[in-house]
This record gives structure tokens, sequence and C-alpha cells, in this order.
């Protein structure tokens, strides 16, 4: 019993001191996980609920609102209007297979249709949301809202898309916006920020230009989701801001007009305020419907577009490098004026033909003018009488007055990036960019817009109307803007060494539409409210051999693609000038019968207008 | 012989027995029942559902019975301490032959009216049975080859029958279980010093045998940000979810990272993460004190018992209590890997309940016949 219960108080101290060393074993541990929970809860929680917010908190962009353009007038030239869309994030389809087939049922989807739905799904991401149709009609939406309860996972989604109302109007000019590709996103800051799946950017024109400002920014939802990604509540809708309005200088009723004008031709319309610079029509020919590729140009569409010779896909305007023809006579006369080369009395004698360095060139009259003076040769386009000019002046002197007045240089600057420098040739180009000397026979032919010259439409309407304004420079634009107020003429530059040869000239050019023998005497206006002044011009697209010219073939008779580029530039009213154009007929045949025609209703029109928008102008510019 | 008359006339009545509860203890299981009631509402999204009236039923039932075992004599308890251990080992036989598998593991075993689990049951019975088998024992024996032999063999058997499940976390549950009784009864600390080196150095050899996913557990305890979506989703969502919960917690109910369900198995081992994230730092110190008071009290029984057996059966249990909760804790915590092992009471489960209460059942019946010897 004693040996028995000496044996029970060594095992009572043994387990005793066994307990002891347990419960301190046990205290050091619970302070271990007490500073862990500390840890984890108190000092590292901002982390955590950082990222259990980001668990679950999910954001959905929406695509943006794009600002809009309107023309001077406040009208709409390129909107937005609501498209009836489907959405379906695969990720969150149970059954996608069963949900696909279904909507094809739905939707009477075409095979092919169908199939590249299927082919987009296989390239994005689960997560990422699939347009099964981006542009539904009212019924086939409103049958798919009735079909819901069965397409878990469809979303029906009204979206804002780009719509413009004139149509082919206003395509060279604003361009077109068609899906973000991986190009766009990467090259433009704006885009990359606010991209959506089937966000519509500018492809070309202001639309591409302006892209910044034009696309707002993107409706933000914050939903919060389970472990699945499925949404269960809405928390948070940040409204986006709509991208900026643009109101441009162009007057839609004269642009509409240059349109009609050149219905079935290929060619270019421009008009320009000639102390603002402010364009007021610029239209290229023949154009397309823009709203063709907002969402995706169909192949048969796009072959239609891409072969047609006239090449609608060119913007004339700012692209077409042409011969100028006569309508560089101005430049001309002006420049050996300018030089003291000639003055008013000066004459030639042309005799249809002559011959220089062993070369005969001929005037567009075989029979001659016979003896002419600055004036009458400008009246009547007489060519020898350029010739001679030039051959005193020298291509250098000439290409000199040519770049003061714009040629050879872009117009809009970066506002456009497809717009063409044209060619103002000299001696030292020559040199430099063919390594060889200047002939002086290319000087004679230059003399007359021939030859190495080329000038785009908007060059030509801008000399013309710097030359109409009385020679001082302007800077034309398109986008009115806020801070560019028209300045007053006397704050400009002049560009002449003596106003009294821009008055000169621009007589000379009066007399060239106004009066008998004058070039363009029968498209001209009597009434002094829209009476205008203007140039002819015809550019050859090739050399006219001999034979060619005994046949003298009217311009029907030539096939197409030799047919002269018919030209003309004028300003207007002749007395109180305020506006020029330039317009080119391509393959036109004739300058005076072709284009200057034209000039006769675009001057009515634009000179009618003229009150409308000056009453505009005068208030301050309204905000958009 | 004052003991001897004490022996003999050792009848309680039912009053007296009933005055020699302890109620700090059973107020604190009862609040920690009430506790893993809310929670498992909480679970079942703040309705009453499955779940939830599941728990309930078995605290209920379990609760009883508890109450019920602590009016009987302990020395019951110490006679069947053979026959529960061999029961048991028989159902984890059973289990290997006729078990249920689910999800990989064959864990479970139909008894008509329950779906056993028999390795949550040894947690407890191996602690009966070795308490049993050192009540007797003389100090000096109890570092004979044949006592240790024995032990070990009773430890290891249960064991093995456990990771051929296959179900590694519960069978080192129940060797710790056993471990604490040996360490309480006096084994040399040499053997636990040599085991642990043992344990240390044989360590790369272990993890090369182990199954691919037990060493996926692993790695992924090591750097569980390798595969976030993967094997590290677990444990990167359950830190996230108790450590948003900050000093007071989202609130009841609003456990956005369990109620959006981040949270994996949140009914069973992950319920400690759910309760943090809803009550933040100061309700999990709050649990962790009651589970402290818990097994401070079942020490205190332990120590004011006088049989020998209740004494250690009572300071073994604590320990493995405690040891249960902290290997939770520190899982869901990130700091151990991840291994099945419930939270005692708080998690869904009904023979991890049933183990729990049973234990608690013993040490109440210690309490109550506190004065109790075994002879």
């Amino acid at each position: 019993m004693i040996n028995s219960s000496s044996d029970n108080v060594k095992k009572l101290n043994s387990i005793n001191r066994r307990m002891f060393i347990t419960g301190s074993l046990k205290f050091f541990v619970m302070i271990g996980i007490v500073s862990r929970l500390f840890f984890l809860q108190v000092k590292e929680n901002k982390k955590y609920l950082t990222l259990s917010d980001k668990n679950r908190i999910r954001e959905w962009k929406l695509a943006p609102v794009r600002g809009e353009f309107h023309d001077y007038f406040g009208n709409v030239i390129a909107g937005n209007f609501e498209a009836y869309q489907l959405h379906v994030i695969p990720e969150q389809v149970e059954d996608f297979r069963y949900v696909i087939y279904r909507l094809k049922d739905l939707l009477d989807l075409s095979d092919n249709e169908f199939k590249k739905v299927l082919k987009k799904k296989n390239e994005i991401k689960p997560w990422e949301t699939l347009i099964v149709s981006d542009n539904l009609s009212w019924q086939k939406f409103s049958k798919i809202n009735n079909h819901l309860y069965d397409l878990n996972g469809v979303k029906p989604v009204i979206s804002i898309s780009r719509n413009y109302p004139f149509k082919e109007n206003f395509t060279h000019l604003i361009g077109y916006v068609s899906q973000a590709n991986q190009d766009d996103i990467e090259s433009t800051q704006a885009i990359k920020k606010n991209f959506v799946p089937g966000l519509k950017v500018g492809k070309i024109g202001l639309e591409k230009t302006f892209e910044e400002k034009l696309i707002g920014t993107n409706d933000i939802e914050r939903y919060e989701v389970n472990a699945y990604g499925r949404r269960i509540s809405q928390l948070e809708f940040q409204k986006g801001e709509k991208g900026k309005t643009l109101r441009l200088t162009i007057d839609t009723e004269v642009q509409k007009l240059a349109n009609e004008l050149l219905k079935d031709k290929a060619g270019s319309i421009c008009v320009m305020d000639i102390y603002t610079g402010a364009v007021v029509a610029m239209h290229s020919s023949p154009s397309f419907d823009p709203n063709l590729f907002v969402f995706g140009i169909s192949q048969d569409d796009w072959q239609l577009i891409r072969n047609d010779p006239m090449k609608p896909l060119v913007n004339k305007t700012l692209q077409g490098n042409y011969s100028p023809g006569s309508t560089i006579k101005p430049i001309v006369a002006l420049s050996a004026l300018e030089n003291g080369i000639v003055n008013t009395s000066f004459t030639v004698r042309c005799t249809g033909k002559t011959e220089m360095y062993g070369q005969t060139y001929h005037c567009w009259k075989k029979k001659g003018h016979g003896y002419v003076s600055l004036r009458n040769a400008m009246k009547q386009s007489c060519d020898t009488y350029f010739y001679e000019v030039a051959r005193k002046l020298g291509v250098d002197k000439l290409s000199e007055t040519a770049k003061k007045f714009g040629l050879g240089e872009k117009v809009f600057g970066d506002l456009f990036d497809i717009e063409k420098k044209g060619l103002i040739p000299n001696t030292q180009w020559k040199k430099n960019a063919l390594g060889k000397g200047w002939l002086l026979g290319e000087t004679i032919i230059t003399g007359i817009g021939q030859g190495y010259i080329q000038t785009t439409p908007i060059q030509l309407c801008l000399m013309t109307a710097q030359i109409a304004n009385g020679g001082y420079k302007i800077y034309p634009h398109i986008v009115v803007d806020d801070k560019a107020k028209d300045q007053p003429i006397d704050k400009f530059t002049p560009l002449y060494k003596n106003s009294k040869n821009i008055k000169i000239v621009q007589d000379a050019i009066f007399g060239s539409t106004n009066e008998v023998m004058g070039t363009s005497y029968r498209s001209r206006i009597d009434n002094p409210k829209y009476q205008f002044a203007g140039k002819t011009g015809t550019a050859q697209v090739k050399k006219i051999t001999e034979e060619e010219r005994e046949l003298d073939l009217k311009t029907f008779e030539i096939p197409y693609e030799q047919r002269d580029h018919a030209l003309y530039v004028a300003f207007g009213p002749y007395k109180n000038p305020r506006y020029a154009l330039s317009i080119i007929v391509e393959h036109g045949g004739n300058g005076s019968t072709t284009a200057a025609p034209m000039a006769t209703r675009l001057f009515k029109l634009i000179i009618d207008r003229h009150k409308i928008r000056e009453s505009l102008g005068n208030k301050k510019y309204l905000e958009i | 012989m004052y003991q001897h008359t004490r022996l003999t006339t050792n009848r309680l009545g039912f009053f007296q027995k009933f005055r020699n509860f302890d109620y700090i203890l059973l107020v604190c299981i009862l609040l920690l029942g009430f506790i893993s009631l809310a929670t498992m509402y909480s679970t079942d999204g703040g309705e009453i559902k499955f779940h939830t009236k599941s728990h309930f039923t078995k605290l209920a039932v379990f609760t009883l019975m508890m109450l019920v075992m602590s009016f009987i004599n302990i020395k019951y308890w110490f006679s069947i301490g053979y026959l529960a251990y061999v029961a048991v080992v028989g159902l984890l036989v059973g289990t290997y032959l006729f078990g249920i598998t689910s999800s990989g593991s064959q864990r479970w075993i139909n008894l008509y009216f329950i779906n056993l689990q028999p390795s949550e049951l040894m947690k407890i019975f191996i602690i009966v049975c070795l308490a049993k088998f050192f009540h007797r024992m003389k100090l000096e024996n109890v570092n004979s080859i044949y006592t240790i032999l024995t032990s070990l063999i009773i430890i290891l058997m249960p064991m093995g029958l456990v990771i051929v499940q296959p179900d590694l976390g519960t069978a080192v549950l129940i060797a710790i279980s056993g471990i604490a009784v040996l360490w309480f009864a006096g084994i040399n600390y040499k053997y636990f010093i040599y085991t642990i080196l043992g344990f240390i150095i044989s360590l790369p050899f272990v993890i090369a045998f182990l199954k691919p996913y037990q060493k996926l557990r692993v790695l992924t305890f090591l750097n569980p940000d390798k595969d976030p979506l993967g094997a590290g989703y677990q444990i990167i969502q359950s830190k996230i979810a108790v450590g948003s919960g900050g000093i007071f917690g989202k609130g009841f109910l609003k456990g956005t990272q369990s109620y959006l369900e981040f949270l994996p198995e949140k009914h069973t081992d992950f319920i400690f993460t759910l309760f943090s994230e809803e009550f933040g730092f100061v309700g999990s110190a709050i649990l962790l004190v009651i589970y402290a008071i818990i097994i401070y009290r079942i020490v205190a029984i332990g120590a004011s018992s006088r049989s020998y057996f209740a004494k250690i059966f009572c300071y073994s249990f604590g320990a493995a209590i405690f040891v249960f909760i902290t290997i939770n804790m520190s899982m869901v915590l990130g700091l151990l890997p991840i291994v099945g092992s419930p939270l005692p009471i708080m998690s869904y489960g009904g023979s991890s309940m049933l183990a729990t209460m049973i234990g608690f059942g013993i040490v109440m019946s210690a309490r109550v016949h506190n004065q109790q010897l075994i002879a």
C-alpha cells in the first residue's frame, strides 16, 4: 500500500510536471494564433480588403457615345442612332451549343453568318463579350426579348452606333468608323483606354484625325459577382462622357449640290471662304455610302467600291495630283508682273503654234489669237503668250510665286494623313530628284500647267482664294474652332510685292468669264450679285501626237482614260468677292464646257447662302 | 480507512451529481454550440436550410447525450476502455471493407441510421484506451519495452487503417491523441526528442512517399500564389476572407467571400474563416477565449480528479482538443498545409461532433465523480 501510494505520488508529480510543460506550450501556441489573426485582420486588413473587393466586384465597360459632326448650321452630318444588339458572354452560358442553335433559329442566321459567329467565339476569351448580332431589326430584337427565359446568358443590348444621314455626301471629308482592330488599339491611346469589344473607331478622314476628341469615355457598370462570375447585384453605374461634338465650316446645301453636279463623274469640287479660309464644301466623286462600313462591309459591296474604275476610295480633292493646265496662268501672269518681266502693254503674236529651241509648241486654238496682251491672253487662255512669258520668267521665279500662293505643300497640314503635296518643280528640284539639268522646253510647258507641275484641287482653290482676297495669306480649315476667330484681313501676310499686280490678274480673270471671247463666257452670270470671275483649264493626261492633232477629235470620240481633265477655278461675287472654288472633272474634256457651267450653279447657291451664313457668323459661335 | 469508506459509500444522488456539474464548461459548450449554429445559418445564406437544421439536430442530440454520459460513473467509462477501442477498430476495418467512397477516399461506414466516420471516434477512444492502459501501470514500468511496444501498436493499428482510406490528416490527429497520452503517462522525454529528430530527418523520405495530391498540398502551402486558381485557391481565398474581416468583421451574414461562394468547404474545415470574416479579430479572439476556457476547465477537472484514469484522460483530451483547434486554425490562416481537420463543435459533421461530445461527456463524468477512485 505504501509502495503503491509512493508510486502514486511519483506518478502525480510526473503528470503534473508534464501538464505544466503542456500548458506553457499551449499558451505560446495560442499567442502564435492570435498574432497571426492580428497580422491578417488588423495589420494586413487593407490588402485583403482590396483583394476581397477585387474578388467580388467586376467592372463592365460599355462602348462610349461618340461625338457628332455638325455642319456650320448645326445639322447633324455624322450622328448616332440606337442599334439593337445581342451579346453573349460564353463563360456565363451553361449550355452554349443549345443557346447558339436556338439563336440561329430565332434570328434566321444563314450558315455563313452562323459560322462567323462560331469562329468569333473561338477567337475570344470565354469571359469576353461575343457579339452575335450588332444591328438587329426591332422585330427580331423584340422576338429575342420574348424568348429570353430560354436563353440563359444572352443579353439584348441597345447600343449607340454611328449613322451618316447624308450618306455619300461627306464620305471623303468625314470618313467612316468601323470595328477597331489591333493596329487601332495600339496606335491610339484613347482607343486603348476605352476599348470594349465591338468599339467603332474612325478609319479615315476627320473621324480618324479627331479620334481622341470624338471617342468619349466609357460608361462603367460595377457589379458584385460570385465566385463563378455570375452577377449578383449592380453596385454602381458610372456614366461616361460623350465624345466632343465637332462643328465644321461645311455648308451641307453646297456640299449636296457639289455631289449632285459630279454625279456619275470622277472629280472634285471645293469651295472656300477667301478671307477666313473656312472650307464651305469639299467633295470628291464618286463617293460611297459610309454607313456600309459601320457594321462591316459585305464582300460584294467592297468589291464593287474597290473595282470601280473611277476610284471612289481616292479622295481626289486631297490625294489627286493633277496638272493644273491653264488654271496656273494667273500665277504665271502674276509672277511675271511681280518680277517686272512683263507689263500690261506687253504683247505676243499668236499664230497657233510657235517654234522654240527646235520644238513646236501649240496653242489650243489652231488659228492662233493674233496679237495678245496679258489681259487678252488670260481671257482667251492663249498658250503662246504664256509660253513666251514663262520662257522670259524662268521656272525658278515662277515656282517661288506658286509656292507663296500655297502650291506644292499640304493645305491642311496634319489634318488629313492622306493629303498629297503636289509638285512645283524648279531647277534645283530636278537636279535633286531626277539628277538631270532643267531643260528650257520644260519651263515653257510649265507656263501652261503641264509637265512636272502637279497640284491638288484644294491647292488650286486656296491659290484662287488668295488671289481673290487681294493677295493675302489665309489658313484653310474645316473644323470651327473657337480660338481661331476670323481674323481681320489686315492681319494677314501679303503675298505680293505690288498690290496693283493682283488687281491686274483679277481683272484678267474677270474678263475670261464676263467678256465676249472669254473661255468661260457662256457660264457667266450677268447679275452683279452673283457675278463671278474664273479661269478654265484643260489638263492633258497624255502627250497629243501630231496625228491626233490633225484629227481634232471631239471629247466623246476619245477613250475615257485618254480624255483631258476639265478644270475650273473661280471666285465671286466679282465686286466684293467672298468665295473661291476649284472644280476638277477627271477626263471631262474641256474646262469651259464641262467644269465652268458647274461654277454657275454653285455660285448662285453659295451667294444665296452667304447671308444666312453671315448672320450665324456674326453671333458668338453656338455652344454645341 | 477513510478512503475505503468513501469508496464504498460512493453512491451520489441525482441532485448531488447535478450540483457537481461544471457549469462554466457546460455554458461554454452551449455558447459554442450557439455560435456554431449562427455560423452555419450564415453558410446557408441567411436561411434555415439543410446544414443549419442538421447541425441543430446533431447538436441537440449529442449535447443531451453528453449530459446523460456525465451522470454515468467514470468507473464505467474506464471499464469499457478497451472494448470501445476494439469496437472502433472493428468499424475501421468495416470501413475499409464496406465503406462509402466520397471524393476519392473511403472514410464513412453506413450504419443504417447514420453514416459514421469511425476515424473521428478513434481520436477520442484511443485516449480512453491508452488512459486505461496506463492507469494501473507503475511509473518504473512505463518505459519498459513491453509498454512502449504495446502502446505503439495501439496507436499504429488505427493509424494504418485510416491512412489507407486515405486520410492522412485524421491519421496524424489520431497519432497526436495517442502521443498525448504517452506524454502524460510519463514516457521518457528522450523518446519524444528522438521521435521528433527522427521525424525531421525522415521528412524528405516521407515527402517522397506522399501521394501526388498530398505533395501538391505541401508545395501549395509553401507557395500558394504559384497556382492561385488551382491548388492555391483555397488557402488564398481563406486568407483573403479572414484578412478582409478586419477588427470588427463585415457583420453577421455579410461575409462577401463566403456569401459569394469564394470560400471552399465553408461548412466544414473552413468554418472558422467564415466566422472570422463576419466577426473580425474581436469575434475570433472571443471564440478563442471560449475554446481556451473549455480547455482550461477540462484540465482543471483533470487536476481535481482523484483517479489517475480521469486525470490522464482529461489532460490528454484537453491537449488533443487544443491540437485539433490549432491545426484547423493554422490551416485556414495559412500557417500549415491543408489537412482535413474539422474545428471541434463548429464544423459541420456528425462524427466529429459525436466524438467531441463523447469526450466532453467523459470529462463531465470525471467532474461529477471526481472523488471516485478506480481500483
